[in-house]
């Protein structure tokens, strides 16, 4: 209760000097809106429902590539840390990709695919794929080789041994390559759609670019405050329970 | 297979190394670590194999348990040649190698749960059993980290009875414990090892404690590594580290140990 209070009290405080700067008119209001005209703007824009419709859009692309990326970058994964030849090729590859900041497959997406859904899914793809690789094939390198030798002693074997040893015992290493994904995910979609209108629908990046044109500060801030929140949020409902489960079950060292 | 069947232990087996041979190359260097190694293994017995690092046991150890494969010779468990790693033969390291993400009864459940005709309930009594046997039935939920170091070692054991084996191999398993946690042990792998008639073997770079444990003590010297001596220990049990009896073995064991190693310099020059 205490700590809910501290974060509270904090916050409150960072908009107390939002506002005081605000009144200050240091900067013209176009430039720096109130904290109160930023609110008026989510009201409405949360009442005349874009603001929900926006969300669900980008979560929606957001989700289905991250989704995609991680089903496919596991077992890509796995594979590169078992077999030595696809470890020179593809596990290189991704590792050379995975060093190109995701938003520049922007630009390529949108020559490939047009404005399309296609263009966004290929950008999120692209953003978690190759760090979900890495990550799964590091962890499994990581894991001591003791864990397989016992496991093959109590009658483990093959598709058993990875699944119920190898994999959890890389979980470390994934989970920490999942988060990676994710918030690469999250900055080149964001960035697609800032880039690009795409008429199958705004995302909350379009209602940005939408506030810079109209020069409305007021839409910019408030867009930028959901997009902060959500990642706070993704953060926790997605990763905190991954990273609690860890901290229990392998000590507070790691 | 039945509950009480499972619980009934199986009988021990006899092993037969027969002229075994191992070599392999380790930072760019060749390796003779075992050469022409023979042993017979009593059902039942109980064997503790010493000698400096290097000499090839823990080798023997995992060739045995089917883990490594052999250059050169075989080896016989109930008269058929061991192949790969199989139930029947258990093995335990010195790292636990117990799993962090799973608890402890689970670690326990690993290997039952990988042995068919049990039922989910019969698994768990079964673990609960062995826990039991170990001490450590009241820490069934807890996890791995949670542990002490002679705790994780405990776990390790039971998890290495479970699957109810006729041989179990044992690399160091007290080999990083403390002084105190060590002798509680000898005390409990005397008592399981009466009360759960295994063979075992046993390997040690210590040799008060190859001769508080085992009926016989095998003494190995390195490059090549070969089995030099064999010490039988007739000793009464329960035996206790700190005898006046025991330390007389020992000594006699350390002194060859000593004079192997000394020849095995002078060879040298």
């Amino acid at each position: 209760m205490k700590r809910l209070l501290k974060i509270i009290l904090f916050f409150a405080g960072l908009v107390l000097v939002w506002e005081a700067f605000y009144l200050a008119h240091f900067w013209s209001p176009v430039l720096l809106p109130s904290p109160l005209s930023v609110g008026r703007y989510l009201w409405s824009a949360a009442c005349d429902g874009t603001l929900a419709s926006a969300t669900l859009v980008t979560l929606r692309r957001l989700l289905i590539g991250y989704v995609v990326g991680l089903v496919v970058g596991l077992p890509l994964g796995l594979l590169t840390a078992r077999f030595n030849v696809l470890n020179d090729t593809l596990g290189l590859l991704a590792l050379g990709l995975q060093t190109l900041p995701s938003v520049c497959w922007v630009p390529l997406a949108l020559l490939w695919f047009g404005q399309s859904e296609a263009a966004m899914f290929f950008v999120v793809v692209m953003g978690t794929l190759w760090s979900v690789i890495i990550a799964t094939d590091n962890g499994v390198r990581n894991v001591p080789p003791i864990f397989a030798r016992a496991a093959r002693t109590m009658g483990s074997r093959g598709l058993h041994t990875w699944i119920k040893v190898m994999l959890p015992a890389a979980l470390p290493f994934i989970v920490s390559g999942m988060k990676q994904g994710w918030a690469f995910a999250w900055r080149s979609l964001m960035a697609a759609e800032i880039y690009v209108t795409i008429l199958s629908g705004f995302g909350l990046g379009s209602l940005l670019d939408n506030g810079r044109q109209l020069n409305a500060m007021d839409q910019v801030v408030g867009i930028m405050l959901v997009l902060l929140f959500i990642g706070l949020v993704a953060d926790k409902i997605l990763f905190s329970p991954w990273e609690r489960f860890l901290r229990r079950r392998w000590g507070t060292a790691r | 297979m039945t509950l009480q069947a499972e619980l009934q232990n199986e009988a021990p087996s006899k092993l037969s190394v027969q002229h075994v041979s191992k070599r392999f190359r380790s930072g760019g260097r060749a390796v003779h670590a075992l050469d022409d190694v023979s042993l017979e293994v009593a059902e039942g017995e109980f064997v503790c194999l010493v000698g400096p690092s290097g000499c090839g046991k823990s080798t023997l150890l995992n060739i045995i348990a089917g883990l490594e494969h052999a250059d050169e010779g075989q080896v016989i468990a109930d008269g058929a040649p061991v192949k790969e790693p199989g139930r029947d033969r258990m093995m335990m390291f010195q790292e636990s190698a117990l799993f962090p993400w799973l608890d402890v009864l689970d670690n326990v459940l690993f290997g039952l749960k990988l042995k068919p005709n049990l039922s989910a309930a019969e698994r768990r009594e079964v673990a609960g059993f062995y826990l039991k046997l170990v001490g450590l039935e009241k820490f069934q939920h807890g996890f791995i980290h949670e542990l002490s170091g002679g705790m994780k070692q405990r776990v390790a054991l039971a998890r290495a009875l479970a699957p109810n084996p006729r041989v179990l191999l044992m690399d160091e398993p007290f080999g990083a414990l403390d002084a105190l946690t060590r002798e509680q042990l000898y005390g409990d792998m005397q008592r399981i090892w009466q009360q759960r008639k295994k063979t075992i073997i046993f390997v040690t770079h210590n040799v008060r404690e190859a001769a508080c444990l085992g009926d016989r003590v095998v003494l190995f010297s390195p490059h090549p590594g070969r089995i030099r001596e064999q010490f039988k220990i007739d000793l009464p049990r329960p035996r206790d580290i700190n005898s006046v009896e025991l330390a007389r073995h020992s000594t006699i064991i350390t002194a060859a140990l000593k004079n192997h190693a000394r020849g095995e310099g002078e060879s040298a020059e």
